[in-house]
């Protein structure tokens, strides 16, 4: 337990440094980044082929020179070597001028937290500071065509070639596969063991001739997922993460942090459902929204959220306090996602004909269309409840 | 404020959990019911539960209380939830500590909550009359009359009506019946002459009463708060009994889930155990997800009543209208499952089921206070 003297000094230093955050926010965030994002297309991604604006470009380097694309990740590997606590100060003082996230992507969110729990030191070093500085972007092989909910099920083969593998098969809804530089794919490295103990985790650069990649066109008209092909590709053996046949682990310590990811979409920085139904539609003689059976629909929704956003809050400080329970990511997936869709149906609900026009600047049925896969991607909402059922409720399996 | 219990409410929880469990399980109900107790629970539970300060959580240090807040108080309730412990403890240690530490004059407060925190004051809101919850709605008369007042009418659905030493009471003192100003809050006390008091047996085994009020005199100095202006301080007191109820409520929801995942365990039909069937896996991890939804929209509502009591207002009907579908659902779902047996009086499930029933109707249920919420969302 610490005293009070010890208390106190930690909430100075913690203040200290918010000042020093707010100080150094305030010289090297551009005007520019502290404006809404119109368009997802205004996002940062990182990678080679990425272009950038002048303040984007500044904005991510001065943060990427701050460590502070990835606060919480030790300095060594490009982090800012931040506790917790300073993270979200960090994350606060963000918010507080609307500064726009400098650098989103797979590798930080998924990939980052993998290779720091399996990666080995050289590893590290070599791939976390480019993910860091927005350097390279990478996409995630997991799904196969026969390889869905039953991800273990997959067949991409990886042989051992004396001093590299060689990858054959096929990835399938690999996220923006088409814009990314090196893919963390699953393979099969032995195809005699059970389905779960042959798997490999490996890091693959895609800028070679045995990797391609193809688009797939989603109901929104939009291409956000590819096919990605594998013919006879080259894999550098030291870029296998984790031990050989015991990718599984590596996959499924990553996919929490897909589930957590996709899962916190509904509770982000969304501008209130009842307030844009007032926008869209008035309200009555009685101040109340002028479509009463939405109005029920949108009152509810915007409780559940409140009760899901609550409990987003109390799993992260229950994990700070050490109390957490893995399998937590599950409900947060299996909720969050769920809200989401119901989010998007009270949007187009109050946007009405309008929001069904298909194309131009459309953004409300692309949305709400892209929504749908939220429950499918990352373990489908069946698949949760099953881990839900197993591991937290510890039912039997027949 | 991080949302975990501190070291002190997490010791409290577990002296409550092996406290309840050992002394006021639901077989304590089932004899309360049996026996058609007059209380409607047992006092010398009640006793022990002072003795352990529980009736002092709301009560300031300088009246005799422990004065730990909203969140520990939550807690009793919530563990009270599990084993469907019936005692006056939200309409006394939570209702009538909050109306009195809040509202009352340095007399009342004197008067009432050293007797509250030692457990020998029984107190009693009587707000409603009607079907439905609606504070505002006040038909009940007080005119003024000599120095004091006269009050007349009747309330409907009094927790601990039938036991209470004192009552607050709602009446109007200007207004039309359905107008917000005009109603003030009075303290009771039980012997008051013209004061009737029925006692009614409802649904979950527990006792109500209402109270007819026949030109019931008292002083100026038993008005609780501002004459006109007592429906604000009235609903800061409802708000923390609606909050306490919605951690009974999560309590219930839990000791729901966990019986019901048992039963699943351990019941077999075509040779298997239930629980095996993905339909009723399904059907339990989604009742997990809202329990726990449930468990965190309560703790951040009685961690905001304890910050910020003038601003809670907003926080509390969301947690209320989320708990009252979330314990239903939990009820329900555990009634279901349990097949057949979640019929019988025999299994405690149907107990969980009719408490939450009242629970839920209690000081306004979901669709109340969604359409609560809404107001305050300016929609």
């Amino acid at each position: 337990m610490l005293d009070n003297g010890d208390k106190g000094e930690i909430m100075s230093d913690l203040e200290g440094f918010r000042e020093e955050v707010r100080d150094w926010l305030e010289a090297n965030c551009p005007e520019e980044m502290r404006r809404p994002m119109q368009s997802e297309d205004d996002a940062v991604w990182g990678g080679k082929k990425a272009k950038y604006s002048e303040p984007q470009q500044l904005w991510l380097d001065r943060m990427a020179s701050k460590g502070w694309t990835v606060p919480e990740w030790p300095s060594e590997y490009g982090g800012g070597g931040l506790d917790k606590a300073q993270a979200k100060v960090l994350q606060q003082e963000m918010k507080s001028i609307k500064a726009r996230s400098p650098l989103q992507s797979f590798g930080i969110w998924m990939l980052g937290p993998a290779l720091l729990k399996y990666g080995t030191h050289e590893q590290k070093l070599e791939h976390l500071p480019k993910i860091a500085r927005g350097e390279i972007r990478w996409a995630q092989g997991y799904s196969e065509p026969n390889a869905g909910s039953d991800l273990a099920a997959l067949m991409t083969k990886c042989e051992d070639k004396g001093d590299h593998y060689l990858i054959n098969g096929q990835k399938i809804w690999t996220s923006y596969a088409d814009q990314a530089d090196w893919i963390f794919a699953l393979v099969r490295t032995d195809f005699d063991a059970k389905k779960h103990e042959g798997i490999s985790f490996i890091l693959v650069d895609m800028d070679q001739a045995g990797v391609t990649t193809k688009p797939i066109k989603l109901i929104s008209g939009k291409s956000p997922f590819c096919e990605t092909f594998f013919d006879d590709a080259k894999g550098e053996k030291h870029n296998v993460v984790g031990e050989l046949n015991k990718g599984w682990s590596v996959a499924k310590y990553l996919l929490t942090h897909e589930r957590e990811m996709i899962g916190g979409m509904g509770s982000g920085a969304m501008r209130p459902a009842g307030d844009v139904a007032v926008q869209m539609l008035g309200k009555d003689e009685q101040g109340k929204l002028a479509d009463p059976f939405l109005r029920t629909d949108v009152v509810r929704f915007e409780i559940d959220g409140l009760a899901f956003m609550s409990t987003m809050e109390r799993v992260t400080d229950e994990a700070k306090a050490g109390q957490g329970m893995g399998a937590n990511s599950s409900v947060l997936k299996y909720y969050g996602t769920e809200l989401n869709k119901r989010r998007l149906e009270l949007m187009v609900d109050s946007v009405g004909q309008d929001g069904l026009e298909w194309g131009a600047d459309n953004d409300v049925a692309a949305n709400w269309l892209r929504t749908k896969g939220n429950s499918i991607e990352g373990g489908t909402s069946e698949v949760q409840l099953n881990i839900i059922s197993k591991r937290i409720l510890e039912l039997p399996s027949s | 404020m991080a949302m975990v219990l501190n070291e002190e409410a997490g010791m409290l929880k577990d002296a409550a959990r092996g406290f309840l469990a050992d002394s006021a399980p639901i077989t304590q109900l089932r004899e309360l019911r049996d026996t058609d107790n007059a209380d409607g629970f047992n006092r010398k539970t009640w006793a022990a539960m002072a003795e352990m300060g529980w009736t002092s959580v709301l009560v300031p240090e300088d009246q005799g209380g422990v004065e730990m807040g909203h969140v520990a108080a939550g807690v009793i309730a919530e563990e009270m939830g599990r084993t469907l412990t019936a005692s006056p403890f939200l309409s006394t240690a939570i209702m009538g500590a909050t109306a009195l530490s809040r509202f009352g004059s340095e007399g009342q407060k004197g008067e009432w909550l050293p007797r509250i925190a030692a457990g020998e004051a029984i107190t009693a809101i009587a707000v409603d009359e009607g079907r439905k919850h609606n504070p505002s709605s006040v038909a009940t008369k007080a005119e003024r009359s000599g120095n004091g007042f006269k009050l007349s009418g009747r309330k409907s659905f009094v927790a601990e009506g039938h036991v209470a030493d004192m009552m607050i009471v709602s009446a109007r003192t200007a207004g039309g019946d359905d107008e917000a100003d005009g109603v003030s809050l009075f303290l009771v006390p039980i012997n008051a002459a013209g004061l009737s008091i029925d006692r009614i047996k409802t649904v979950d085994s527990r006792n109500f009463a209402t109270v007819t009020l026949d030109g019931v005199e008292v002083t100026a100095d038993a008005v609780l708060g501002e004459v006109d202006g007592g429906l604000a301080a009235l609903e800061a007191v409802l708000d923390a009994g609606r909050a306490g109820l919605s951690a009974e409520m999560s309590g219930s929801a839990q000791q729901c889930l966990e019986s019901t995942v048992g039963y699943l365990k351990e019941r077999k039909q075509f040779g298997q155990i239930i629980g095996t069937f993905q339909a009723l896996q399904h059907r339990a991890a989604h009742l997990y997800s809202e329990v726990e939804l449930g468990k965190s929209i309560v703790l951040k509502t009685l961690q905001t009543l304890d910050a910020a009591p003038d601003h809670a207002a907003m926080m509390v009907s969301a947690a209320k209208a989320k708990l009252g579908q979330v314990a239903q659902l939990a009820a329900q779902e555990g009634v279901q499952m349990h097949g057949g047996m979640g019929m019988t009086d025999e299994f405690d499930i149907g107990f969980f089921m009719k408490r939450v029933r009242v629970a839920e109707a209690l000081y306004g249920d979901a669709n109340y206070h969604a359409e609560k919420f809404a107001r305050l969302r300016q929609y």
